[in-house]
């Protein structure tokens, strides 16, 4: 636990005027803090607050007391790195305004890895496809698999697939969260934020109890991004967080990658976008792999990934058929199969991993 | 003269069942006056003018004396015309106008018109097991539903249309004619509903078939107006014939509900109660409680449409009768216990804005809010889940549409499977796989070595639950039962397996 006394007193200072920090940008919709973060103690008051809260700030620096906030860290088992320190990920370096502590909870190692590791931040639209559900989770468990940690924001949709893939394969999660790390945003992920914290790390620039304002989700975007060697961007819709954090990487000189979307698709158009800007169209996990380490280095565990096609003519005539349509009826006819055939089939190939299910009633084929 | 006594005795209906009440009429000397006690109801209060007017108008005496009539037990409460005719004939009784002695081993139910005709009654079988079971030997009933009192063996049923009639039986003078039980029409099912009307939906027939050869409960999912009602409507027709009992059993609670015909109900019930029914209303209950939806449709198929859109409270009822296949009602300090044993369809759409395919616009929190009000008790209970699929114009109307099934030769199998599984039940109580408890299904499915490994896998691979497995081993049963076969196969368990509700958890997410 090294976090020193001024990086203390700055993170705990942007928790105090955390609420006061976006009416000052003056930009209601701002989706970014440009520099704001960047700036000193003193001008960050003076900019954050008017005349009574400035002198409340400066009465709250005045009496922070660092030694009693590290005492309370450790009694709640919190991890806190300040970027003079050691175990402090030295990636972030690379961003103007790198958060001045690192809070988190969980293994203290995997802060450790992801010096040694290069690691992706997977990211994407909160409302995805079924496809991109079944992408998202699929990029995160083969990259789990292959020991490569999965950045994500513990968000609805693409972010909870990538951890939930990663973790499932049992590889290193890190959550990187706009709020306190000890709080679950949204709190529907409360399971997912315990699972995260005991595989892997939940972080954030914030001191505990912060709860998450407007500007702290692209702020967070940017220490994902800073903390990944990789930007993969799974499904966004435009204008987006995960378009955010894309600029950000490019940015910082990152790769960007994307899963190429359907053009019909509403979810499609950001990452359809970012591959017009010249981002990396990814369609497998090997292909992030051979941008990480180059050809054939690091490879896929076999057993992550989705089994050969079926050496038995009718599982793969079901199979062929099921790709087409998610229809029972129209796969039985395609096959020549009885409709009760059919669903066998269909059940063996969901057991052997070629199908995944949908929606109530349907199937897909599994993602790579 | 003294005071002069008569107790008759009379059946009232609790639930679907009935118990004896004594009416019991004193007449003595004294102001003409007529007191009614017993813990009545208005109804059987305002049965004393009933009585007056249909006793004259037969040419009858009222006696003009001081009249008290009691309906024992005193501290249960009275409810319904039903006692008009025991009260009518007591008086008679209690004034020597008919002898006494030959009512000693009757029982009586009926309503009185001010003419003196009788009227039907509610659950004039229940009362006719009644009065058999508590040793009465002969049942005076009104003729219209006198048919449906004489389905009961051991009891003769006399049938009567006036008092003036009854008056002339009592006392000898006409011979009542004998009363034909109509249980001949046993296995006819509804012909006008064959499921050769629907074309395709080759997926929900076969899941079809298979939830009435096990009796397993089952989801259809597919968009609106593609034909989950229609194919629901069908599932009676492929189910076997009631037996006899069972036929009884729905007559029973038909009778009691008000709705029976007077005569065997031989058709299975089909119920199909509106999304915005209340909990009362769909298991039963009220002051005076009647049964619920889900007890009309006891041995029958209930259709619960749009289940996403029933209230919670209505659904969590449903606990009980989907677990025990019977629900029970308080009533004040009583329990009134009514069966409930049907096979649940359930019907939902895809999601909430029920768009087809790439069209729906749904975000994924309104997914899962639609799935979360999708589960509880209906879903924990659901074997099956299949799709129904908006049918391609034109198979509507194409002549070259694929052969289509008939009900009879469905039917056909559906009576095979449940034959072997009768054998194989016996005396377990249950009467189809559909009936299995937990411990019962791992007692009876029985794997092969290599089934049984198959299984292990399974289970850790979709990370099932203990139900969520006995649930496979239910319908492959009913699959390998439906084949003939004894053993349960790989197939069988493929085939079950993909009929499994989906596991939210990453959808939901």
């Amino acid at each position: 636990m090294e976090a020193c006394d001024q990086c203390l007193r700055r993170s705990f200072l942007i928790a105090h005027l955390a609420a006061r920090i976006a009416g000052l940008l003056g930009l209601p919709k701002a989706r970014r803090t440009p520099g704001l973060l960047a700036l000193s103690n003193d001008e960050l008051v003076r900019a954050a607050t008017a005349a009574g809260g400035r002198a409340r700030a400066h009465e709250f620096l005045d009496r922070f007391d660092p030694a009693a906030a590290r005492d309370r860290l450790d009694a709640g088992g919190f991890i806190a790195v300040c970027r003079h320190g050691a175990a402090y990920p030295p990636s972030l370096h690379a961003l103007d305004d790198p958060p001045a502590v690192l809070f988190g909870l969980g293994q203290v190692e995997a802060l450790a890895r992801v010096q040694k590791e290069p690691s992706v931040a997977l990211v994407g639209t909160r409302h995805p496809s079924p496809y991109g559900t079944e992408v998202a989770h699929a990029f995160g468990r083969g990259l789990g698999a292959a020991g490569v940690p999965v950045v994500s924001g513990l968000a609805l949709g693409i972010d909870a697939s990538a951890h939930r893939g990663c973790l499932d394969a049992g590889g290193l999660a890190i959550a990187v969260l706009a709020c306190g790390p000890d709080l679950a945003y949204p709190r529907r992920h409360r399971a997912l934020h315990e699972r995260v914290r005991e595989r892997g790390v939940v972080v954030s620039e914030l001191p505990p109890g912060t709860q998450p304002f407007r500007w702290s989700f692209p702020a967070r975007n940017r220490i994902m991004v800073g903390l990944a060697r990789m930007t993969l961007v799974v499904e966004a819709a435009q204008p987006s967080g995960s378009l955010i954090s894309a600029t950000f990487a490019r940015e910082l000189g990152r790769t960007v990658a994307v899963v190429p979307g359907r053009v019909t698709s509403s979810v499609a158009q950001g990452v359809n976008e970012l591959l017009r800007d010249g981002a990396l169209p990814v369609t497998s996990t090997e292909d992030v792999l051979e941008e990480l380490f180059g050809v054939g280095v690091r490879e896929v565990p076999p057993e992550a990934l989705r089994p050969p096609r079926p050496r038995d003519p009718v599982l793969n005539a079901v199979l062929e058929a099921a790709e087409l349509t998610g229809s029972v009826e129209q796969i039985a006819r395609a096959a020549g199969l009885s409709t009760g055939e059919a669903r066998a089939a269909l059940g063996r190939l969901e057991f052997d991993g070629h199908l995944v299910r949908r929606d109530l009633d349907g199937w897909e084929r599994a993602a790579r | 003269m003294t005071a002069v006594l008569a107790a008759l005795a009379t059946f009232a209906l609790e639930g679907v069942r009935s118990h004896e009440v004594t009416v019991e009429v004193d007449v003595r000397r004294g102001l003409p006056t007529f007191t009614l006690v017993g813990l009545p109801d208005r109804a059987v209060r305002e049965s004393r003018e009933r009585v007056r007017a249909a006793l004259l108008n037969s040419g009858l005496d009222f006696p003009q004396q001081r009249l008290t009539v009691n309906l024992a037990p005193a501290h249960v409460r009275k409810a319904g015309p039903s006692f008009d005719l025991a009260i009518a004939v007591g008086v008679l009784a209690a004034s020597g106008q008919v002898p006494r002695d030959v009512l000693a081993d009757c029982a009586l139910v009926g309503e009185l018109s001010l003419s003196g005709e009788l009227r039907v009654v509610r659950g004039a079988l229940a009362a006719a097991l009644g009065a058999r079971d508590r040793g009465y030997r002969r049942l005076l009933v009104p003729e219209a539903v006198a048919p449906e009192a004489a389905l009961v063996e051991g009891i003769e049923v006399c049938a009567i249309s006036t008092l003036a009639q009854l008056a002339d039986v009592l006392h000898g003078r006409l011979e009542p004619a004998p009363v034909e039980a109509n249980g001949l029409a046993l296995g006819a099912p509804a012909d006008d509903l064959d499921l050769s009307d629907v074309r395709g939906q080759s997926d929900a027939k076969r899941a079809l078939e298979i939830a009435a050869a096990g009796g397993h409960n089952l989801l259809m999912v597919g968009p609106p107006g593609a034909g989950k009602t229609m194919l629901a409507r069908r599932l009676p027709a492929i189910l076997p014939p009631p037996s006899f009992d069972e036929a009884l059993e729905v007559t029973q609670v038909h009778s009691a509900a008000g709705m029976g015909g007077g005569r065997l109900v031989t058709r299975r019930p089909f119920r199909a109660p509106h999304h915005t029914i209340s909990a009362p209303g769909l298991v039963g209950g009220g002051s005076r409680p009647t049964p619920g939806e889900v007890t009309l449709a006891h041995r029958g198929v209930l259709f619960l449409d749009e289940l996403p859109e029933f209230s919670r409270l209505a659904i969590d009822a449903l606990r009980q009768p989907l677990e025990e296949g019977r629900v029970e009602v308080m009533r004040g300090q009583r329990t009134l216990e009514f069966p409930a044993n049907a096979i649940v369809v359930a019907a939902c759409n895809r999601c909430p804005c029920a768009r087809p395919g790439d069209g729906c616009s749904c975000s994924a929190t309104e997914l899962a809010r639609y799935r979360r009000r999708l589960s509880g008790p209906v879903l924990d209970r659901i074997d099956l889940v299949c799709q129904v699929e908006q049918v391609p114009a034109l198979e509507l109307v194409g002549s070259k549409a694929p052969a289509r099934t008939r009900s009879a030769s469905v039917r056909a199998r559906v009576i095979a499977a449940r034959a072997r599984q009768g054998a194989r039940l016996g005396a377990s109580g249950a009467l189809c796989n559909g009936d299995m408890d937990g411990p019962l299904t791992r007692r009876t499915v029985r794997l092969g070595d290599h089934e049984a490994l198959h299984m292990v896998s399974v289970r850790e691979r979709f990370d099932f639950s203990g139900r969520g497995h006995d649930r496979v081993l239910r319908v492959a049963r009913t699959i390998a039962d439906l084949e003939g076969r004894e053993r349960v196969g790989i197939g069988d368990l493929d085939e079950a397996l993909s009929y499994r509700l989906h596991a939210w958890e990453r959808v939901a997410a």
